[in-house]
């Protein structure tokens, strides 16, 4: 199997904190160690050869029972090359961080919020990180699997 | 005596969650200087129904009625998205019918979406007669959308390895005139808008977005494709078979809500192309996988059944895609169809033998369903809005561990706060219009 | 009803009869306020436009202040961050007012079960009209139209 451009940059520059690169079903993925995610995102933007200029979509996913229990997963895109590129960065414990990439896409401020709305993940350096989907009265994350679908809490208001 | 001094102060305005002239439960809290807005905040979440926890509680099947309710204008687009998704995890071609199949419904989808766009924000502006217009020939489309699917707006038509049916006979003759008579009703509202000197003049110029914010912001869709980048799914990794339709991607020029506007018509007019060219087109077969891996006529895998061969319907493994790299096929070759065959058999069939009926069973019931590999895919559609993804992570049971859908609409409203800072307070309205904000993909 | 008795037959008979006027004046001038959240909304619509033209049973004009309108649409899933608005928003309006819950999940919340919906609307303001669907036909909706106006026809009217 051939490696592709990205993945042998990423192995040369951060070789240290890649913890696996592979290509599943055709989608280059890496997984980093967390402290590296702002090196990594901004050498994958700035890259001339890369150029990876879109932040397609953030999430987590909750891998409960399982250490680390968190993963954030960034979807980049490059328009120039027609490449997408899955990283993901696990996360453990149960008040999990990460650096913010505000400061490289703008577009990282929304989605930024709703993971911490839903995962209760947070984000070093966002600069205004509350809750989004939800109100801030709500308790809890919800898409954590430890939070029952239908557990509702008590509405709030109406005070007029 | 009084001061002769005059004190300038900003004032606070809230808008929403449920204003007349807008399509669409958002706040925008606005700060004002004059008429000038010098800071906006948007607040979202007001129709948040918990999406992606519905879709980890149930079965791969039962997330279908629930990705309808995404963008709710254009559900076919949805459907298709997660059956594709779930498709490429599992490793499965569907057949060329069913891919054309796809390719049609969704450019409807497309048109209907655009069309319920334009009309509302038209209305917004106090082109009320433009609304009715556009409504009439969604109206029309809806028939057709109602005639193959069952239903006029929660088609749920998709299905992992096929669609739930065929087109209807006749559906082609009856298609062509319509989308005839949807090119008229364009027509006449390009006469309507695009020289009205209101329309124009509140339009353009207005809501400007620089290409370079635009992908900062990670908008796609038209709202990008107006500030002249061309980038559009089924032209840059083209799905189904968009690779043989013959269409051309509108881009704009000024990246305001002017161009905006120009982009979605003519995107409309694009759409009936691709339609009318899949119509002339598409071949004949059966439109669905069977669990060994090749398409199987409902009727043939029906007469297998009545003579006892239902063995093989039930072991035998899926198609692995040529494209598979290394050692993940080791991993696909483990996907056995047993408890996992990948469609539902057509109703007609379930209701009328009893081997449709229990793989019917074998796919809805609780802990039977479809189970693809474990793993994880990205799939991109290109949606009425923008880019529509889906990211599921499977563990190999029969429910999704995790589906994230992309909503397309979700950075533009992130980039709205930004866009609307140093126009007029009566500017939010076409600005706002022109995003196309859907409150189910939005919000989810 | 209690049996009026001696004289104060014939103003019963003035207040009957004018009651039944008063309905029939106000089932066909239903000014309503559609609040629309969700994907009823598109169903809605259609109803309102010139296919299925709500306006032949006289309630074609939608007012888009609570203050001016008399039968609330709530169309649409309800969330529990949106139910402080719509309580306000029916506090707002004058009586006489009726309600109309479109769509299954404003009935009961339909399928989304979840910590984030509010299992039908009647759980926070009275509800008149409960026309079920996912979303409702047109027909559908022109049928629980009629029904609230035949409501409206045989209610005792406040003045
Ligand atoms: S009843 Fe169905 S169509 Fe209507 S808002 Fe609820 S989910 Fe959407």
């Amino acid at each position: 199997m051939t490696e592709t451009l990205t993945l042998a940059k990423i192995k040369q520059a951060f070789g240290a904190s890649l913890i696996e690169a592979h290509s599943q079903l055709g989608h280059d993925t890496v997984v980093i160690s967390k402290s590296a995610i702002l090196d990594v995102a901004r050498m994958l933007k700035t890259d001339p050869e890369l150029q990876y200029n879109y932040l397609m979509d953030l999430t987590a996913v909750d891998y409960w029972k399982r250490n680390p229990r968190f993963e954030v997963v960034y979807h980049l895109y490059s328009l120039a090359n027609n490449q997408r590129l899955r990283v993901k960065a696990p996360l453990g414990g149960n008040e999990p961080e990460i650096d913010s990439l505000t400061s490289l896409w703008a577009g990282a401020n929304w989605f930024e919020r709703e993971v911490y709305d839903m995962f209760g993940i947070r984000f070093k350096g966002h600069p205004d990180l509350r809750r989004i989907l939800l109100y801030p009265e709500f308790e809890g994350h919800p898409l954590r699997k430890d939070y029952p679908i239908t557990k509702r809490q008590p509405l709030i208001g109406p005070k007029v | 005596m009084a001061s002769t001094e005059t004190i300038s102060k900003t004032m606070f305005l809230n808008i929403g969650p449920s204003h007349p002239a807008m399509h669409g439960t958002v706040r925008i809290a606005v700060e004002l200087d004059g008429e000038i807005i010098r800071s906006a905040d948007v607040e979202i979440g007001y129709l948040h129904r918990a999406f992606e926890k519905h879709c980890e509680s149930g079965s791969y099947t039962q997330c279908f009625p629930y990705t309808d309710r995404l963008n709710y204008v254009s559900p076919l687009i949805n459907n298709f998205g997660f059956a594709a998704a779930v498709e490429k995890l599992m490793g499965i071609e569907v057949p060329e019918r069913c891919n054309y199949i796809r390719v049609i419904m969704s450019e409807i989808s497309r048109i209907c979406d655009h069309l319920t766009s334009i009309g509302a924000s038209a209305m917004e502006l106090g082109a009320f007669s433009v609304f009715l217009y556009m409504i009439k020939a969604r109206e029309w489309l809806w028939e057709l959308v109602e005639e193959v699917t069952g239903a006029r707006l929660t088609v749920s038509y998709g299905r992992v390895g096929g669609v739930k049916g065929d087109l209807t006979e006749g559906f082609a003759e009856r298609c062509r005139p319509t989308l005839q008579k949807v090119r008229s009703v364009l027509k006449e509202v390009d006469d309507l808008l695009t020289h009205n000197r209101i329309f124009y003049d509140r339009m353009k110029g207005v809501g400007f977005i620089a290409q370079e914010d635009a992908i900062e912001h990670g908008i796609t869709g038209p709202f990008l494709r107006a500030s002249g980048v061309a980038y559009d799914v089924r032209k840059a990794s083209p799905y189904f078979v968009y690779d043989r339709m013959n269409f051309d991607i509108p881009v704009g020029e000024n990246g305001d809500n002017f161009d905006r506007y120009l982009v979605r018509m003519e995107e409309m007019e694009q759409s009936i192309r691709i339609v009318e060219q899949a119509l002339d087109t598409i071949p004949e077969g059966p439109t669905n996988v069977d669990p060994e891996g090749r398409v199987i006529e409902p009727s043939v895998m029906a007469d297998l059944g009545k003579i006892g061969k239902t063995l093989g319907l039930l072991t035998n493994e899926v198609l692995i895609e040529p494209t598979l790299q290394g050692s993940e096929k080791r991993l696909h070759a483990a996907v056995y169809t047993a408890s996992k065959q990948a469609r539902i058999p057509p109703k007609e069939q379930v209701y009328s033998n009893i081997e449709a009926l229990m793989n019917h069973f074998k796919v809805v019931m609780y802990g039977h369903g479809i189970r693809p590999p474990k793993g994880e895919v990205y799939y991109a559609v290109e949606g009425a809005n923008g880019e529509l993804g889906f990211y599921i992570v499977s563990d190999g049971t029969d429910k999704p561990w995790r589906v994230r859908c992309r909503p397309p609409c979700f950075p533009i409203m992130a980039a709205l706060g930004k866009i609307l800072i140093g126009s007029q307070l009566a500017d939010i309205v076409p600005t706002f219009g022109s995003v196309n904000m859907i409150g189910g993909e939005l919000d989810r | 009803m209690e049996i009026v008795s001696g004289g104060s037959t014939t103003m019963g008979f003035f207040t009957t009869r004018l009651d039944k006027m008063i309905g029939w004046a106000r089932k066909y001038s239903i000014f309503q306020y559609p609040f629309i959240t969700a994907c009823c909304g598109m169903e809605y619509m259609a109803t309102a436009c010139s296919h299925y033209d709500i306006d032949r049973f006289g309630a074609g004009l939608p007012r888009f202040s609570p203050r001016q309108a008399d039968v609330l649409f709530v169309v649409g899933t309800i969330s529990q961050k949106l139910a402080p608005v719509l309580v306000t928003i029916y506090e707002q309006m004058c009586a006489p007012k009726w309600v109309v819950a479109f769509g299954v999940c404003t009935c009961t919340g339909g399928f989304y079960n979840d910590y984030a919906s509010v299992p039908g609307i009647d759980t926070i303001i009275p509800v008149d009209v409960y026309i079920p669907g996912c979303p409702p036909r047109p027909e559908t909706v022109l049928h629980g139209l009629m029904m609230l106006q035949e409501k409206i026809q045989n209610q005792k009217q406040e003045l």
